[in-house]
């Protein structure tokens, strides 16, 4: 069997010398820490005008993650690219030649990109907590009250996760575009839309990135959002699921048919 | 009849073609050969007036392409067989082409019938294979039954009866009367196809001559001996005794002997005399790619490198013959070429250098930059993105 | 060597490769050859485990491909120029399949060194020309210094120097004592590379033999023969019960004979030969002999007028399509 540690060793050189990998993880970080820090500033300056129930209510450390909902766009984009590339660009034939074991080959390229989104995940998560913190004056919050570092840590375990998810779809979809195309409006719009409808959104509660992002919040629920009838850690056990669900229908499509 | 004079076209400092005058005369097939980077796709779209000269002129029956009144129907050109709307279907496109020029609606169908796509001429060209695109492009330069036609390298992605269903055509476009000028890399098949060459490189004329004068001009024909394997002596006595008589000999891999200098009736008579048998007496023309090689020689700075595996661990199998062994040597084995490997390409247009001239369809331009960066504040678009993966 | 047993590939109802079997032997330039959709691709691929086969085994020295710990230096494939990540470089291109497979970094430079890319080795390969892409893929099939090589139409777009070396850079390395498996669809080009050829059509074989042999038992071939003693010649020729065909010019030709045999005849009697010269048909006529019915696509005649030429005298009507995997090349 081809060396796991080797396969490892070429997949971190396929993945830092493409430009893409750069781009999507900067774009990750800095949109998701530009947008919370902006966001942050807003809440600040009106923080009065929010009703009774919201002040009570408000999150400092989960409005520090605001601008996720944007930022995870770029995880998904990076995640995508790192499998489909292969598949557009016709490189997964001489990929499966070297490494003729498919397990090997598919675990070892999520794993190493895996890592690498959510040591970027977690770096965006702290950065976006404290520069958040700080816009928010007299209404923050620190690392050391009850709970907030398990946010803290599971909004970087949230932007990872939600990458290593793409992955699996993409290998599923074996194509960069049908996988964009169907993630991005997914994440960004029909979750987003389907949690505001009734009946619909006991339904969306069990979408990865709802569950998932109950991690991050220390209030739960915060800014008058309804109850989930799981926890942050059932919640991120949910998005779990879906991720092992993506990986190992990744494997499945990547055993059976033909490269 | 293609008509080329003074031609010269400058990209910037780098000149792409020289001075190139020459004419395609009607009636014969005319192949056009060149190195990579010779200038073969920039003289064939000045030709068709896609390229301006920096100088010079060329003509096509008297008139330059932009001035020739109905042009498709003095002209035909395969250039690049994905230079098709793929969303339209093969008969929908010839028939946009065949408006364009005047063309009646059923000579459409026709020239599908004679490329062989009647069968597919519904289907949308965006699933086509590169032979169905070949001959679909082929089928558009036929379409107005053009006294001149041009090929750009028109076998690509054929299969074997594709191949010489386009030799014979060429062949019988020719036979008619009709000016077919073809380039193309194949030396073996521009054998079979060309009576007569245009051979350039860097840009300049190197040769125009018929094909058999041109191979006896750049290389020499020989004679090929065998003597009875079964006494190697034999072998020995003739191979001393033509080079006594002033032959030069060299040995073939399967021990045949490689007789240059001297006709065949005296190789024959010397072996007579000393007394040795033949198995074999035959007369050789050296291939048009050897001519080919020879004469372009000094067109093309090919580097010979070794691969000396000098990194390697030792082969997974003992005992195989290595990769580095030199393979043996015979002092008078027929010289095999080396393993040089082709141009560099930093001095061929190929290698996308920002001088290059505006290459063919053979030379795709350097790719656009990837994506630029995303600026930090905006979010990444899919269609931005998507641009990477491909 | 790589051998093929029933290898079977079906897509859908269409069987693509039928009960395919054969070996691939060291030391010769093998050449694989059939018509478009014939199911080469398929083949190739199966043989590399990138299509799982309906039925049927491939083995690579004995084994599954799927079981080579480090299957680039057993065995280097070139099946599609473009197989490389564009927005990478040449050098990282290959460093990446090295390390996968245990390579040192340093053979990188030196593949391609010897395919002439050296210039180039930091550029993005997207902005390649095809004949830079084959040299990629041919670097890539060295990269493990491999026993067994495939290459996949290897000479497109190369131009005439290319071409020239890839050919003798296959010979050099069956010379070394590896196995070379190479398709093409360019006869003219096969001739004077292969050794041996497995033939198939249809997805099936139709023929594995030695190249002389398969232009012989394809075609006519005669030797040739020129004397100034023609009378004599012709006589001592009829004695032995050969049958001679004046063809012009003072040359005879005689059919069902070898130049050995009527070297030594003549010698015996004393004639004085000018040429003796074996004849035979060119491999692209052999192979339109064998593959005649098993061809997919075909043009109608030659006539630009489009009046119905008489029909071919190969091959049915087109078939639907060629290659399911390869919708956008015909190098199947």
């Amino acid at each position: 069997m081809a060396a796991a540690s080797a396969v490892l060793q070429s997949e971190w050189t396929k993945i830092r010398t493409v430009s893409s990998t750069v781009w999507t993880l900067a774009s990750a970080l800095l949109v998701t820490v530009a947008m919370s820090a902006a966001l942050c500033a807003l809440f600040k300056s009106t923080f009065d005008d929010l009703s009774e129930v919201e002040q009570a209510t408000f999150d400092p450390t989960f409005a520090s993650f605001s601008g996720m909902i944007l930022g995870q766009l770029a995880m998904v984009v990076f995640g995508v690219l790192v499998v489909g590339t292969e598949y557009s660009s016709g490189m997964i034939r001489t990929s499966l030649a070297a490494v003729p074991q498919r397990a090997t080959f598919l675990f070892s390229k999520i794993a190493v990109a895996g890592v690498l989104a959510l040591v970027v995940g977690l770096a965006t998560s702290f950065l976006s907590f404290f520069l958040g913190q700080a816009l928010l004056g007299e209404h923050r919050t620190t690392l050391g009250a009850d709970n907030v570092l398990r946010a803290v840590v599971g909004g970087g375990l949230y932007m990872g996760l939600i990458a290593i998810f793409s992955m699996g779809v993409a290998t599923m979809l074996r194509s960069s575009m049908l996988s964009l195309g169907i993630l991005v409006p997914f994440f960004f719009l029909i979750s987003q839309i389907l949690s505001a409808v009734p009946k619909a959104k006991e339904v969306a509660k069990y979408f990865p990135d709802q569950a998932g992002s109950k991690i991050m919040q220390v209030v739960p629920d915060a800014m008058g959002q309804e109850k989930a009838p799981y926890g942050p850690w059932g919640g991120l056990g949910i998005m779990l699921i879906w991720v092992a669900a993506s990986l190992l229908g990744g494997y499945l499509v990547l055993k059976k048919r033909d490269a | 009849m293609i008509e080329a004079v003074g031609l010269t076209k400058r990209y910037g400092a780098k000149t792409a073609v020289y001075n190139l005058s020459f004419q395609v005369r009607p009636g014969v097939v005319t192949g056009f050969l060149g190195p990579n980077g010779s200038g073969k796709s920039t003289t064939m779209r000045m030709i068709l007036g896609l390229d301006r000269p920096t100088a010079g002129h060329v003509t096509i029956g008297g008139h330059p392409f932009r001035q020739l009144p109905n042009a498709p129907r003095q002209v035909g050109a395969l250039l690049d067989a994905k230079a098709v709307h793929g969303g339209r279907s093969a008969r929908s496109h010839l028939l946009s082409l065949a408006q364009l020029a005047g063309i009646p609606a059923q000579r459409v169908d026709e020239v599908l019938g004679v490329v062989g796509l009647q069968d597919v001429a519904k289907r949308r060209s965006k699933g086509f294979s590169l032979g169905m695109g070949q001959r679909l492009g082929i089928a558009a330069a036929l379409l107005g039954d053009p006294q001149v036609l041009l090929f750009d390298e028109p076998v690509n992605g054929l299969d074997p009866e594709g191949i010489l269903w386009v030799r014979n055509l060429m062949k019988k476009l020719a036979s008619e009367g009709r000016t077919v000028f073809v380039s193309s890399h194949l030396m073996s098949e521009m054998a079979l196809t060309a009576d007569h060459l245009i051979v350039i490189g860097r840009g300049q004329l190197l040769a125009d001559m018929s094909v058999t004068d041109f191979i006896s001009a750049n290389s020499a024909d020989f004679a090929r001996v065998r003597t009875p394997q079964t006494e190697p002596a034999q072998r020995e006595k003739l191979t001393a005794v033509l080079t006594e008589a002033g032959g030069q000999v060299l040995s073939e891999p399967d021990g045949a002997l490689r007789v240059t200098g001297l006709p065949l009736p005296r190789i024959s008579d010397l072996a007579h005399d000393a007394d040795v048998r033949l198995w074999e007496l035959s007369p050789h023309q050296a291939s048009l790619e050897e001519a080919y090689m020879r004469l372009t020689q000094g067109a093309v700075d090919y580097r010979s490198t070794d691969d000396r595996l000098a990194h390697l661990q030792p082969a997974p199998h003992p005992g195989q013959p290595g990769y580095g062994m030199p393979p043996q040597q015979v002092v008078q084995d027929v010289p095999q070429q080396g393993w040089y490997a082709p141009p560099p390409p930093g001095q061929n247009p190929y290698a996308g250098a920002p001088q290059a001239p505006a290459p063919g369809p053979y030379a795709p331009p350097p790719a656009a930059p990837p994506a630029a960066a995303v600026p930090p504040s905006t979010t990444p678009q899919p269609s931005d993105t998507t641009k990477d993966a491909r | 060597m790589i051998e093929l047993e029933g290898l079977t590939k079906r897509f859908g109802t269409k069987t693509a490769v039928d009960h395919l079997s054969f070996r691939v032997r060291p030391g010769v330039v093998t050449g694989f050859l059939g018509p478009n959709g014939a199911g080469k691709s398929t083949t190739m691929r199966m043989m590399l485990d990138l299509d799982n086969p309906t039925s049927g085994t491939v083995r690579i020295d004995g084994k599954h491909y799927r079981d080579l710990a480090e299957p680039l230096k057993y065995i280097g494939a070139l099946l599609d120029a473009k197989a490389m990540h564009g927005g990478r470089s040449a050098y990282n291109n290959l460093l990446c399949l090295a390390q996968s497979n245990r390579i040192p970094e340093a053979r990188v430079g030196e593949v391609l060194d010897l395919v002439g890319l050296t210039p180039v080795a930091k550029k993005k390969s997207k902005g390649f020309s095809l004949g830079m892409g084959q040299r990629l893929g041919i670097a890539s099939a060295l990269l493990g210094d491999p026993e067994i090589l495939m290459f996949d139409e290897p000479v497109n777009g190369l131009d005439p120097e290319g071409i020239h070396w890839i050919r003798n850079l296959m010979k050099a390395l069956a010379a070394e004592g590896r196995t070379i498996f190479v398709s093409s669809h360019l006869m003219s080009e096969m001739a004077l590379t292969a050794d041996h050829l497995i033939v198939i059509g249809q997805g099936k074989l139709l023929a594995d033999t030695s190249m002389a042999d398969f232009i012989q038992q394809n075609s006519r071939s005669f030797v040739r023969l020129r004397s100034p003693q023609q009378e004599r010649l012709r006589d001592v020729l009829h004695g032995n019960g050969f049958i001679v065909v004046e063809a012009g010019n003072g040359t005879l030709e005689v059919d069902g004979a070898t130049t050995e045999k009527l070297g030594e005849l003549a010698a015996e009697n004393g004639v004085v030969l000018h040429e003796l010269s074996a004849q035979r048909a060119s491999l692209e006529e052999a192979f339109m002999q064998m593959t005649a019915g098993a061809v997919e696509y075909h043009a109608h005649g030659t006539d630009v007028h489009g009046a119905q030429a008489p029909g071919p005298r190969w091959g049915p009507p087109p078939g639907s399509d060629s290659d399911p995997h390869a919708p956008t090349s015909e190098g199947a």
